[in-house]
């Protein structure tokens, strides 16, 4: 479905972000994309939809490349979710914000108000939507934020940080939101227990490159690769005797 | 979050006034607004009579009148500048108690009083009956160039976040030690505004990027709904109807 072929990116001050990196993610699967500051993570997020053009290599979605010519259908396709919700949301009031996506794919107004709908009920917030933003919660706006991108209803969705600045009741709640949505997700987060709980399958990137790809559980506990790139699971946190995956002694 | 909305203008309620279409009331205000400054300020039982006018359209929406009163502060700059006004111009002057006053300077001083506050007052009003979002589409409806439509509905949705961010920078450096008493304390006040500008700066490129994500294509939808009736039309410009009439008696009495 997603399917990068040796993406390299450098900034128009001449650093370079992404080296060459591969990565193939199939319908339905959940892919928890993990990595220290500054390894280019925002940078990759950034060419799923055609915000940043790669300098090298190729991005296909669902066999389309993303190209100019094809941006808007690249957009819907693909839903990216922005860390700060201050940023995606924008409009006078939820119900505008979780319109403005579906406005620009030009769709009828029914169909409009009907995804609307569904979207603000899948993230339990279709009794907010005549609010204005800013008058919500933290929490809330992160699942209105989720809301205005599945109103596009696209075919990945695109977590930058889900989980960040949540309460943990918050946190529980949206993982229980994405944990019921029938869509494929690329989750970035250095929220290593979120990405366990949610993703079945995890991938590294490091210094703009993808340095492991396998079950989240097997790269959790792969100590040495996980201190190699800077990654550390919470204190007291060990994946071995959550959820069963293996007993303990 | 989910502090006080105190400063917000909109008040919630279901009178005549909250019932009539955004643009409706919009078109009415403007049209008031320009009647009272065009009526001579001689004129003074014009001004009390547009007053009156006002207050019976503040009553019928149901508006507490503290609640307005408090909004009027906004006013309070032009105040002093008006009552610097008699002080500060030439011309013959009067004298009242211990003071000598420019006669041209009161009489400029009560016009842009009355004219200040019965403009300020008819917008604080069609503030309190109408939700933002509803006077940002009115002003689309208006075919008020796009762009200003969407810079004020940007306004309006970041003023918050702005705010904030300048609250928790005043705190962040209160927490440090800091107290701006002199003016060796405007460089980290200066300084903090340039944080703030580029902090802003750098969010609108963030707000841009998550509009492209979702296929922007330089339209705010925000929707067509509004419609009015004639009787709607009837009951928004009965104000400004009455306050015309009251221009052109104002007029002939200068005239003749």
């Amino acid at each position: 479905m997603l399917d990068l072929r040796g993406v390299a990116y450098a900034y128009p001050d001449g650093h370079q972000a992404l080296f060459g990196v591969d990565l193939h993610v199939h319908p339905g699967e959940r892919v928890a994309l993990l990595g220290p500051n500054g390894a280019g993570k925002t940078t990759l997020v950034l060419h799923l939809n055609g915000i940043l053009a790669a300098g090298a290599g190729s991005v296909t979605v669902s066999g389309l490349p993303v190209r100019k010519e094809n941006l808007l259908e690249i957009r819907r396709r693909v839903g990216v979710v922005f860390q700060d919700p201050d940023d995606q949301l924008f409009m006078p009031s939820v119900r505008d914000d979780v319109a403005f996506g579906p406005a620009n794919l030009g769709l009828a107004p029914e169909v409009i108000e009907a995804r609307v709908e569904s979207a603000l009920r899948a993230v339990g917030m279709l009794d907010f939507a005549a609010r204005p933003p800013h008058h919500l919660s933290f929490g809330q706006r992160r699942r209105v934020a989720v809301a205005t991108v599945l109103a596009m209803e696209p075919e990945i969705l695109v977590l930058d940080e889900p989980s960040s600045n949540l309460d943990p009741a918050s946190r529980r709640e949206l993982a229980e939101i994405l944990d019921g949505l029938d869509v494929t997700v690329l989750m970035v987060t250095h929220d290593l227990p979120y990405a366990l709980q949610l993703c079945e399958r995890a991938v590294i990137l490091s210094d703009g490159r993808i340095v492991a790809d396998g079950p989240t559980a097997a790269i959790l506990t792969d100590a040495e690769l996980m201190a190699r790139h800077r990654l550390e699971l919470p204190f007291g946190f060990d994946p071995r005797t959550v959820g069963g995956l293996t007993a303990g002694p | 979050m989910g502090a006080g909305h105190g400063h917000t203008v909109h008040f919630h309620g279901h009178s005549v006034l909250h019932r009539l279409p955004a643009h409706a009331k919009l078109a009415a205000l403007v049209a008031f607004v320009l009647i009272v400054v065009a009526t001579p300020r001689t004129a003074v039982w014009a001004f009390g009579t547009y007053a009156v006018l006002l207050l019976l359209v503040a009553r019928a929406s149901r508006v507490p009148a503290r609640y307005l009163g408090k909004r009027l502060l906004i006013e309070i700059p032009f105040v002093v500048f008006a009552l610097l006004m008699p002080v500060v111009s030439t011309g013959p002057r009067v004298d009242i108690g211990p003071l000598s006053l420019s006669e041209p300077g009161l009489w400029a001083a009560w016009g842009l009083l009355a004219k200040g506050t019965i403009g300020v007052g008819a917008s604080v009003l069609l503030g309190a009956t109408t939700e933002p979002r509803d006077i940002i589409r009115a002003l689309e409806k208006a075919r008020l160039p796009r762009q200003l439509v969407q810079i004020a509905a940007f306004m309006f949705r970041y003023l918050e976040v702005v705010v904030g961010e300048l609250t928790r920078m005043r705190i962040a450096r209160e927490s440090r030690g800091f107290r701006a008493r002199s003016v060796r304390a405007w460089p980290a006040l200066a300084a903090t505004l340039g944080a703030l500008f580029i902090r802003s700066y750098e969010r609108g490129e963030r707000v841009h990027l998550a509009m492209l994500s979702r296929g922007y294509a330089g339209r705010l939808p925000l929707g067509d709904d509004l419609t009015s009736s004639r009787a709607d039309w009837v009951r928004a410009l009965a104000l400004p109807g009455a306050a015309a009439i009251c221009a052109v008696v104002a007029w002939m009495g200068v005239g003749g």
